[in-house]
């Protein structure tokens, strides 16, 4: 070989890389490193408030080509301050859903079959009226039944009241909330609301009861749960499972499940014994101190341990931590509480705790919320029904329960078990047979209704089971009843139509409104639409509905909130005092102080386990798992299962199975276990909203396990009528036995 | 430890696999057209004026032709294949994958001049003039030839072993460890077919050399591994009892280099004139090798546990 | 205004709840493919029943300074941009998935839509536009990410990083990462 050669050649490539090197693609006319910019922008921005929980979140729609591309939080409004959660940034998934229902459906094969027709809204809605008539002529119209969920059931709600049937619930009361409403007003004369009048963001010690923000997401009470982690406060979380509020506090307590009152019954010995309570607000404003400090005596932290697991050590270090931390110490009340039956007393025993730490109207406590006054529209008053509600067996039983029980309901339907039998149904936004416990009893109830019509956005299970199905428009193609809650600062919120209705789909106030003309309610229909209604309320308000719709909310004035800002101290309770020992309670035979009752708790069978459910942040229970947005991220629930029951059960992480109760239910669908120390041994944990067997939910069906269909067994709370729920008991059953056995 | 995430994205989750056969073939056949252009351009070098077989001569060409279809498989496995020529827009010097590119471009015209200049033809006109121009250079040709596969062989290995973030890759053995397969594949291709005895005398020699060099290459990669950090050790456990441990140990190491390595040193010690079992095997350890290699890599990665230690 | 910008995110894993508000946020926002996610949402839980501790938090591409992925990158289409970014031009991606393999945090996939390589941009085209904010950090119901300018002494991530306990991840790679953690 030629050396010159060699270098010849080589030096030309050489340079030829050097050339190639020094000159980018610019040389080329190719260069272009533009920052690609994704094109969803809003041409258009319009405010409005979220329907994908029940939070209200105000929040803004961008519209680019007619086409919604995003949603964002507005910050104007006090509930979102301009930030949102992944159900609110994901209203789109629900806005396109491929399997939104389309059109009006009637009934063509048997109930529950899930086969319809698609007919004229012409047709349904004469087909809903005439029906509505027919169980009125025979029956009354207290034979009709209004179930709704969402802010849309206003309408329906008006409908009803105006039709004249007592029969109207949301689950949201007895399958929810209920029982901590009832404990505060036995208490504080006051309910928590929604959203609730804690003012964390302010708190210094932070106590949780199986309230499992961040899971949970509650929007403005997760923006101050991270406050108060930002300002250091003293977090106590009790739960059975490593929460993710658990892992974020100084001290969590792995509670034995269904012993939360026992703890609190401590912690109150503690408080009291110590004399670590607030004395001067508890002198001021209480009523019965003295009979609970007899009351708590015997309730020691060493009686606790024996109850609770909690060491007690620790529940006297905790109770004297939210002592040090009073006012500003604030024992979260929850949201959803219907766990054991005992609910309104555990609840009222919360209550308590904060009273003796002097927290209600306190900063850091509980605020006093404010609301803007806007008077009610003027329609004629609705006559008082023929009857009383068909929710209890008799009319003494729940005294306290101040809101119709939605699953009396579901049994006053079933013939014979109340005065009355309900004979037909509507069904607004709430997916009955995963909402209320035991859905065989859901079930048995709709065969034996003469007629069943639901309003809902998506194909759900409760569809399948009606007669008549109305499709409703989504939130972000309707406008609603105004929001004006009592909240921090007093403001009024608009939800307004962003892109008009998709397909056949209706809003909610132009079904009410159809259905009232053709029950001869033409009356309580005045306006032309609600949007009519809304400025028809704000003006006599005296404000101006341009803004609002603009900005999408109007805030009042600030108000003082708490004690020290000058608000009266008003209870609106029998003695008009904070009651400690409650008079109203005695008189209908309850405790008149909560009391642990060793008897009530059962404990799970052998090589049983508790079941527990709750949230996914990304789910609203099933109203979200068909949302492909939202779902892409949970696609699926898991079975959490301790190491140590995993290993003695051979389950693998990831391994599928179906779940079985203690009646013998099973599962209709399997969900893989995931092997967690997050989760007590005694106990499983899984999402509820899945499992979802409605085929037309052509993306959540099939998905995990549904665990209301494994609540075959609740609690009924005496004092309001709430339906606990977790007393329910499940093994595993691996899925591929199950397939093997469906082989054979 | 627990992890969960709620990323799941093709072909990223819960394992990458972004690079399959098509990845393989290509560094499989670009290691053979390396490894051709290594023998043929040596072989010329070390005596420029012997004859060779017309079989000989005219495989030459396969080292071109063998490129061009690995090119074809990496095209095919571009997700965004219309945008292929914009690896000749510009030169990253610090990609690999670049410098493969242009390693390419350059490869092709000299495997060609050099296969040109080893067969026998008659031109006439102009091509007469190219032929003559292209023969008068037949020797910085060949040694081209050898520097092209050279470059492109430890390529096809370098290619993998930048990438850091895939530690069962990220060892500067791999480079050596691919050229000397490309080689060892190369010269196991030329025995597949009908040569001169002296020929195939000579390319077995080679091979049962170029086996037994790679056999030790192997071991202290393996090595290097088993020595090396977390991630690393994790890397070579796939083949130490892991999931990847029967196809490597048969495929790559029984079948691909312990059996012809054998059978090789047998016929050279019996004088036999080599066969064509041992190639076919070389030939078939060389593609698992690059198979398996494709396929454990990206089942490798960093740790991910680093808040809570 | 001749001072560079050093574009960096802080998230504050101790205030994360793993809400996976960003990962909407940003799959709406930045239009991802379906399936597809530039964020998400990590967690780890050491230790055993009842002694744990969990980490949360909201990881994306790193925006390294020593990307791996612009070295791996044979076209240029990963490239440094404004504020030291991280940027992929699809113009000029062939989908080799050179860089994928050379990320070591597998923040990149292939949009399915186009064969090209997708990643956390930093919300490019809002800051691009004066913008302050991602739309990660836009949406933050609890306010855990922050975005700013480290060479600016005054911006909220500075001071975070000054005043905070932060780490990144896996800094053994060499890649240093842009987005900090804060503990």
């Amino acid at each position: 070989m030629n050396r010159r050669d060699f270098i010849r050649i080589g030096a030309t490539s050489a340079a030829g890389v050097a050339f190639l090197g020094g000159l980018p693609t610019k040389w080329y006319g190719l260069d272009a490193d533009v920052l690609a910019d994704p094109g969803t922008g809003g041409d258009r921005v319009v405010p409005t408030f979220c329907e994908l929980c029940f939070w209200k979140c105000g929040v803004l729609a961008h519209v680019r080509d007619g086409r919604v591309t995003k949603i964002t939080g507005n910050p104007k409004h006090p509930l979102s301050r301009g930030r949102i959660c992944p159900r609110g940034a994901g209203g789109t998934g629900l806005l396109y859903d491929p399997d939104r229902l389309q059109k009006p459906l009637v009934r063509v094969g048997q109930r529950g079959q899930q086969t319809f027709e698609e007919v004229s809204w012409e047709t349904a809605l004469d087909e809903v009226a005439e029906r509505f008539e027919r169980i009125r002529q025979r029956h009354g119209a207290s034979a009709l039944a209004l179930f709704y969920h969402g802010y849309g059931g206003n309408w329906m709600k008006h409908l009803f009241k105006a039709y004249g049937s007592p029969n109207i619930a949301a689950p949201s009361y007895a399958q929810c909330r209920g029982p901590r409403d009832v404990g505060f007003e036995l208490t504080f004369g006051h309910p928590v609301g929604s959203p609730e009048n804690t003012d964390m963001a302010h708190s210094r010690c932070l106590v949780l009861l199986g309230y499992h923000l961040g899971e949970n997401m509650h929007n403005t009470q997760v923006q101050d749960f991270a406050a108060a982690i930002r300002s250091g406060a003293d977090l106590i979380v009790v739960d059975p499972r490593f929460s993710v509020a658990a892992s974020k506090a100084r001290t969590w307590l792995p509670i034995k499940p269904g012993t939360d009152l026992a703890l609190l019954l401590a912690w109150m010995n503690v408080i009291i014994s110590e004399g670590r309570h607030d004395r001067d607000y508890v002198e001021r404003y209480t009523y019965g101190f003295e009979q609970l400090r007899e009351h708590v005596q015997s309730f020691t932290p060493e009686w606790a341990y024996a109850r609770t697991g909690i060491e007690p050590h620790v529940i006297r270090d905790t109770a004297r931590r939210m002592a040090a931390a009073r006012p500003a110490t604030l024992v979260h009340p929850g949201r959803h509480v219907t766990w054991y039956g005992n609910d309104t007393q555990r609840t009222r025993a919360i209550a308590m705790l904060n009273a003796l730490l002097g927290s209600w109207g306190r900063r850091g406590g509980f605020y006093m919320p404010a609301s803007m006054e806007i008077p009610k529209y003027t329609s004629p008053g609705y006559l008082p029904p023929e009857r009383k509600a068909a929710d209890r067996p008799q009319a003494s039983d729940y005294p306290l329960g101040d809101n119709v029980l939605a699953q009396g309901l579901c049994d006053a339907s079933i013939t014979g078990l109340r005065d009355y039998d309900l004979k037909g149904w509507m069904v607004y936004g709430s997916n009955l047979p995963t909402t209320l416990p035991d859905p065989r009893k859901t079930y048995k109830a709709i065969q034996e209704l003469d007629f069943l019509v639901s309003v809902d956005v998506l194909p759900s299970e409760i569809c399948g089971w009606s007669d008549v199905v109305l499709p409703e428009a989504t939130y972000l193609e309707r406008c609603d009843e105004l929001h004006a809650p009592g909240f921090r600062e007093p403001f009024v919120a608009v939800r307004q139509e962003v892109v008009p209705p998709l397909y056949d789909s209706k809003p909610g106030w132009w079904i009410a409104r159809e259905l009232g003309t053709r029950l001869g309610l033409t009356a309580f229909f005045p306006w032309k639409d609600s949007m009519e209604y809304a400025k028809d309320r704000l003006h006599a308000a005296g404000h101006a509905c341009d803004v609002l719709q603009r900005d999408g909310v109007i805030q009042g004035e600030q108000q003082p909130i708490y004690f020290e800002e000058g608000v009266a101290p008003e209870f609106w309770t029998d003695s008009g005092r904070i009651e400690l020992y409650s008079n109203e309670l005695a008189q209908h035979g309850f405790d008149p102080m909560p009391t642990w009752h060793d008897d009530e708790l059962e404990e799970p069978p052998a090589g049983y386990y508790r079941l527990l459910f709750g949230r996914a942040p990304t789910h609203t229970f099933g109203r979200t798992t068909n949302n492909r947005l939202l779902s892409e991220v949970y696609k699926e629930n898991e079975v959490w299962v301790n190491p140590s029951v995993a290993r003695r059960w051979g389950l693998a992480n990831g391994e599928r199975v179906h779940l079985q109760n203690q009646d013998g239910v099973r599962s209709e669908f399997s969900a893989p276990v995931r092997v967690t120390s997050r989760i007590r041994p005694d106990a499983v944990f899984l999402v509820h909203g899945y499992g979802r067997n409605a085929m037309k939910l052509r993306f959540a069906y099939g998905r995990g396990i549904d665990t209301t269909g494994l609540i075959t067994r609740y609690k009924v709370d005496p004092i309001m009528g709430g339906t606990g729920m977790n007393v329910n008991f499940v093994t595993f059953v691996k899925a591929a036995l199950v397939s093997g056995e469906a082989a054979s | 430890m627990e992890t969960t995430t709620t990323r799941a994205n093709p072909l990223i989750d819960p394992q990458l696999h972004i690079w399959h056969g098509e990845v393989a073939l290509y560094l499989f056949l670009g290691g053979l057209a390396a490894g051709i252009m290594i023998i043929t351009g040596a072989m010329r070098l070390r005596d420029r004026n012997a004859a060779w077989s017309s079989h000989l001569a005219l495989l030459s060409w396969c080292a071109p032709l063998l490129l061009s279809l690995g090119m074809f498989f990496l095209w095919l496995d571009l997700e965004n294949p219309f945008n292929a020529l914009r690896f000749y827009a510009t030169f990253s010097w610090h990609s690999p994958m670049s410098w493969g590119a242009w390693i390419l471009l350059l490869v092709f015209p000299v495997s060609i001049l050099f296969a040109w200049t080893q067969t026998r033809r008659s031109a006439s006109g102009r091509l007469a003039r190219f032929d003559a121009w292209a023969r008068e250079r037949e020797a910085p040709l060949a040694a081209w030839n050898v520097a092209g596969g050279v470059a492109l062989g430890l390529y096809t290995g370098i290619l993998l072993a930048s990438l850091a973030a895939r530690p069962l890759w990220n060892s500067a053995l791999l480079g050596p460890l691919f050229l000397v397969s490309g080689a060892s594949t190369g010269a196991a291709f030329l025995l597949l077919f009908r040569l001169r005895d002296d020929e195939r005398l000579a390319l077995g020699r080679l091979d049962l050399f170029l086996v037994a060099i790679e056999i030790v290459v192997v071991g202290l990669w393996l090595a290097s591994l088993a020595s090396g950090g977390r991630e690393s050790r994790a890397a070579v456990a796939l083949f130490l009892g892991g999931p990847y441990t029967v196809s490597f140990w048969t495929l790559v190491f029984a079948v691909g280099l312990a059996t012809p390595l054998a059978a090789e040193w047998l016929e050279r010690r019996h004088g036999v004139v080599p066969g064509r079992v041992a190639p076919v095997l070389v030939l078939i350890g060389g593609l698992a090798l690059r198979w398996i290699l494709v396929s454990a890599g990206q089942s490798t990665g960093w740790a991910i546990d680093v808040a809570l230690h | 205004m001749s001072r560079r910008s050093r574009y960096v995110m802080v998230i504050d894993a101790r205030t994360c709840v793993g809400c996976s508000g960003c990962v909407i946020a940003c799959r709406t926002e930045n239009n991802v493919a379906p399936g597809h996610s530039r964020d998400w949402i990590f967690t780890e839980t050491a230790g055993s029943f009842p002694k744990l501790r969990m980490t949360i938090r909201s990881e994306r591409c790193n925006h390294c300074k020593n990307a791996a992925c612009v070295r791996a990158c044979p076209t240029g289409a990963s490239w440094y941009g404004p504020g030291g970014s991280v940027q992929v031009n699809a113009d000029k991606c062939t989908g080799c998935k050179a860089c994928i393999a050379g990320c070591p945090y597998d923040a990149r996939f292939v949009d399915p839509r186009t064969g090209t390589v997708d990643k956390c941009t930093f919300c490019m085209h809002r800051i691009d536009r004066g913008m302050p904010t991602t739309a990660c950090q836009d949406t933050c119901p609890t306010q855990s990410i922050h975005f700013g300018d480290l060479n600016d002494a005054a911006s909220e991530v500075s001071k975070l990083l000054a005043t905070r306990e932060w780490y990144t991840l896996r800094p053994e790679a060499g890649t240093q990462p842009m987005v900090y953690y804060l503990k």
